[in-house]
C-alpha cells in the first residue's frame, strides 16, 4: 500500500467528516433542545448551496457569496420554522417526520422551479483553486485543506458558544428541561427560531462548501441526511461531541473503505472476489458500524445526561 | 353506529376494487387497470406497514427496502436462468421466486429487528431508515443486476394456474393477496398475540409487568410484517418487470408510511384508503404539472398539521 495515497485519503476522509459534522451539529442541535426530528434538514443544506451559485455569479467571487448566503439561508430556515415546523413541536415524531417528509418534497420542487432541473457548478477563484504540496509526494487540492480549516474552526467556535457563553448555556439548560426554562422567564420561542436559524446556517454553509467540488443540485440534502442522521445516532442524538467524533469516524471509515477495502481482501480471498464484494461491503460500511455499536451501546456512544 | 360505518365502508371499497379494475378493462381502459394493480401491491405493503405502525406504534421508516429486497428476489434468480451462472437459484419458477422473497425479507427484518428493537422513539425512526438505506447502496453496488440503473426481468414468475403476463389475472392475483394481508393482519392483530402487541404500545411497562416479554412481541410482529411486505415487492417487480435500488430509496418508505397515516393507522381499511388516494392524487397532478411535488408536499403538510387520524378518523369521528 502506498503510503501517500494513504494519507491523501485520510485526508479526504477528514474533510468528509467535518463536512458531515456541519449537517450533523444542526441536526443535533435542533433536536437536543427542540426535541424535533428533521428530515428537511438536508433540504437547507441543498438550499445553501443553490443560493451560494446564485450569488457567486452575481458577485463573481465565491468568497463574497457565501457570506452574502449565511444570512439568506438563516433568514429561509426561520421562515420555515415559522410557518410550518413551529407548530409540530408539541406533537409526537412520527407528525415531525411526515411533517417534514413533506416539507422535503416542496423544498425539492421549489429548487427545480427557480433554478431548474439541471445542477449548477460553482466556479472558485484562482487562488483557492491551486494545489498544494504538504509534504514529499502528497498533494492536496488548497479549496479541501480550506473546507477542514473551515470546518474545525466552526466546531470549536460551537464548543465555545455552547460551553461559554450565555446563549449556550440556555441552549444546554433548554435541553435537560424546557418547562423550567420558560418559566424563569425566557422567550422559548425566540430560543427556538433560533437554535433553527442556526441548525439551517451550518447545514446551508456544509452545502455552499461541497458545491464547488460536486455543484449544487437537486436531492444533494436527501442524500447527505441519512448520512447525517447515521453520525447523530452513532454520537447519540443531541450530544455535539458525539456528533463531532462520530462524523470524524464515518468520514474516515467511508473513504478508506471505498479505496482500500478490495486491497485488504485481496489478502483473504481471489482477486475476482475481492474486486465484486469489496464495494458492495464498504457501500454498507458505515450501516455495519452503525448496528455494531447500537448492539453495545443502544443510545449511542455519548448519550446526553438528561433527557 | 361509527364502527358499523367503517366496516360497512370497508366491505363496499374491497368490492369495488374486486370489480371496478377489470371493468375497465374489458371497456378498454387498460391504463387503468395498471393503476389499480400498483395500487393493491402498495395497498399490501402499506397493511404490512399498519401492523407495525398502526398496532405495535413501532415507526419503521425502512418499509421499501422488503419491497426492495422482494423485487430482487424476483429478478435475481429470473437473470441467472436467463444469461446462466448461480444455478443453485436459478430459476423461473415463481414458488421458488415468493419464497425466496418472503424468507429473504423474514431474515433481513428478523437481523435488523433484533437491533432496532433495542431503542425507541426516535432512535428506532431512524435507524429502520437507516438499514434500508444500507441494502439500497448494496444494490446500487451490485453490478451484475444493474447497480445504480436497474434490471429488466426478461421473464416473469411462472405460477401454476395463473400466468402473470396476463394484466386481468396478475391483478387478480395482487387483489387476492391483499384480502389474504388483509385477513392475516386481521387474525394477529384479534388474537392473544396482537392484544400483547397493542397492549404494549399503549404501555409497555404495564405489559412488562404482567410478564410478557414484549421485545419478542415486536420482534415477531417485525419479522411477519417484513416478509408480508417482501412478497408485495415480489408481485411489484413482476408487475413492472424491472427493478432498481430507486424502489427502497428512503422517500419510498416514506411515502408508504404517509399512506398508512393518511388512511389512518391502526384501522383496517385505512392503509388501502391512503394507498388509493395517494395514486389518485399523484396521477391526476402529475397530469396537471411536472412541478406536481409541489402541491402534494403542501398536501402532505396540511394533512399533518390539521386532519389527525386520517381519512377513517373523519368517517368515523374518531381522531386519535
Amino acid at each position: 500500500m502506498d503510503v501517500a495515497l494513504l494519507f491523501i485519503q485520510m485526508f479526504n476522509g477528514l474533510q468528509l467528516g467535518l463536512l458531515l459534522f456541519l449537517v450533523a451539529s444542526g441536526l443535533t442541535l435542533v433536536f437536543g433542545i427542540l426535541d424535533f426530528v428533521n428530515l428537511a434538514h438536508g433540504g437547507l443544506y441543498m438550499i445553501g448551496a443553490f443560493i451560494c451559485a446564485s450569488f457567486t455569479f452575481l458577485t463573481g467571487s465565491f468568497v463574497w457569496a457565501v457570506l452574502l448566503a449565511l444570512p439568506v439561508t438563516a433568514i429561509v430556515g426561520i421562515v420555515i420554522e415559522r410557518t410550518v415546523i413551529r407548530h409540530l413541536y408539541a406533537r409526537d415524531h412520527l407528525d415531525h417526520v411526515l411533517g417534514t417528509f413533506g416539507l422535503i418534497l416542496v423544498l425539492d420542487t421549489s429548487t427545480h422551479l427557480i433554478w431548474g432541473p439541471a445542477g449548477v457548478a460553482v466556479p472558485l477563484p484562482a487562488w483557492m483553486d491551486g494545489r498544494l504540496e504538504l509534504f514529499d509526494g502528497v498533494v492536496v487540492p488548497t479549496f479541501r485543506l480550506l473546507i477542514i480549516g473551515t470546518g474545525l474552526t466552526i466546531a470549536a467556535g460551537l464548543f465555545w458558544l455552547v460551553n461559554y457563553t450565555r446563549l449556550g448555556m440556555l441552549i444546554r439548560a433548554g435541553a435537560s428541561n424546557r418547562t423550567m426554562v420558560s418559566a424563569l422567564g425566557i422567550d422559548i420561542q425566540t430560543l427556538f427560531s433560533l437554535v433553527f436559524a442556526l441548525g439551517a446556517v451550518l447545514a446551508g454553509l456544509a452545502g455552499m462548501l461541497i458545491s464547488p467540488i460536486t455543484e449544487a443540485s437537486i436531492g444533494m440534502g436527501n442524500e447527505i441526511i441519512i448520512t447525517a442522521f447515521v453520525v447523530i445516532i452513532i454520537g447519540g442524538i443531541g450530544s455535539m461531541k458525539g456528533a463531532f467524533i462520530a462524523a470524524i469516524i464515518i468520514g474516515l471509515i467511508d473513504t478508506m473503505g471505498r479505496s482500500f477495502l478490495d486491497d485488504l481482501f485481496k489478502i483473504v480471498m481471489s482477486t475476482e472476489a475481492a474486486e465484486t464484494s469489496a464495494p458492495a461491503v464498504s457501500a454498507m460500511l458505515i450501516y455495519i458500524l452503525m448496528a455494531l455499536i447500537l448492539a453495545l451501546r443502544p443510545q449511542g456512544l455519548f448519550p446526553p445526561k438528561v433527557r | 353506529m361509527a364502527k358499523h360505518r367503517s366496516g360497512w365502508l370497508t366491505i363496499a371499497v374491497l368490492l369495488a376494487l374486486g370489480i371496478l379494475p377489470p371493468i375497465f378493462l374489458w371497456s378498454g381502459q387498460a391504463f387503468y387497470m395498471d393503476l389499480a394493480t400498483r395500487l393493491v401491491i402498495l395497498a399490501i405493503a402499506a397493511v404490512s406497514l399498519n401492523l407495525l405502525l398502526g398496532y405495535g406504534g413501532m415507526v419503521s421508516f425502512g418499509h421499501a427496502a422488503f419491497i426492495g429486497i422482494g423485487a430482487y428476489c424476483v429478478g435475481i434468480p429470473s437473470y441467472h436462468a436467463t444469461y446462466g451462472e448461480f444455478d443453485v437459484i436459478a430459476t423461473y419458477s415463481g414458488w421458488f421466486q415468493i419464497l425466496l422473497a418472503v424468507a429473504v425479507s423474514s431474515l433481513f427484518a428478523l437481523i435488523t429487528g433484533m437491533i432496532c428493537l433495542r431503542t425507541k422513539g426516535v432512535y428506532f425512526i431512524m435507524i429502520t431508515m437507516a438499514f434500508a438505506q444500507m441494502v439500497f447502496y448494496l444494490f446500487v453496488s451490485l453490478e451484475t443486476y444493474g447497480g445504480d440503473d436497474g434490471l429488466v426481468i426478461d421473464t416473469r414468475s411462472e405460477l401454476p394456474l395463473v400466468n402473470l403476463d396476463d394484466p386481468l389475472q396478475m391483478y387478480l392475483l395482487c387483489y387476492a393477496s391483499l384480502i389474504a394481508t388483509i385477513l392475516i393482519v386481521r387474525t394477529i392483530i384479534h388474537s392473544r398475540f396482537g392484544m400483547v402487541l397493542q397492549g404494549a404500545k399503549d404501555n409497555n411497562e404495564r405489559v412488562v409487568t404482567l410478564g410478557y416479554n414484549t421485545y419478542l412481541y415486536r420482534l415477531t410482529a417485525y419479522v411477519i410484517s417484513g416478509a408480508l411486505c417482501g412478497y408485495a415487492g415480489a408481485l411489484l417487480g413482476n408487475f413492472t418487470t424491472f427493478i432498481s435500488p430507486e424502489m427502497m430509496d428512503w422517500t419510498r418508505s416514506g411515502e408508504l408510511m404517509f399512506m398508512v397515516i393518511l388512511g389512518g393507522a391502526g384501522t383496517t381499511l385505512g392503509p388501502v384508503l391512503g394507498s388509493m388516494i395517494f395514486i389518485l392524487v399523484e396521477e391526476v397532478l402529475s397530469h396537471f404539472t411536472i412541478y406536481w411535488h409541489l402541491p402534494f408536499g403542501i398536501m402532505l403538510i396540511v394533512i399533518v398539521l390539521f386532519i389527525r387520524g386520517g381519512l377513517m378518523g373523519l368517517v368515523t369521528g374518531r381522531t386519535n
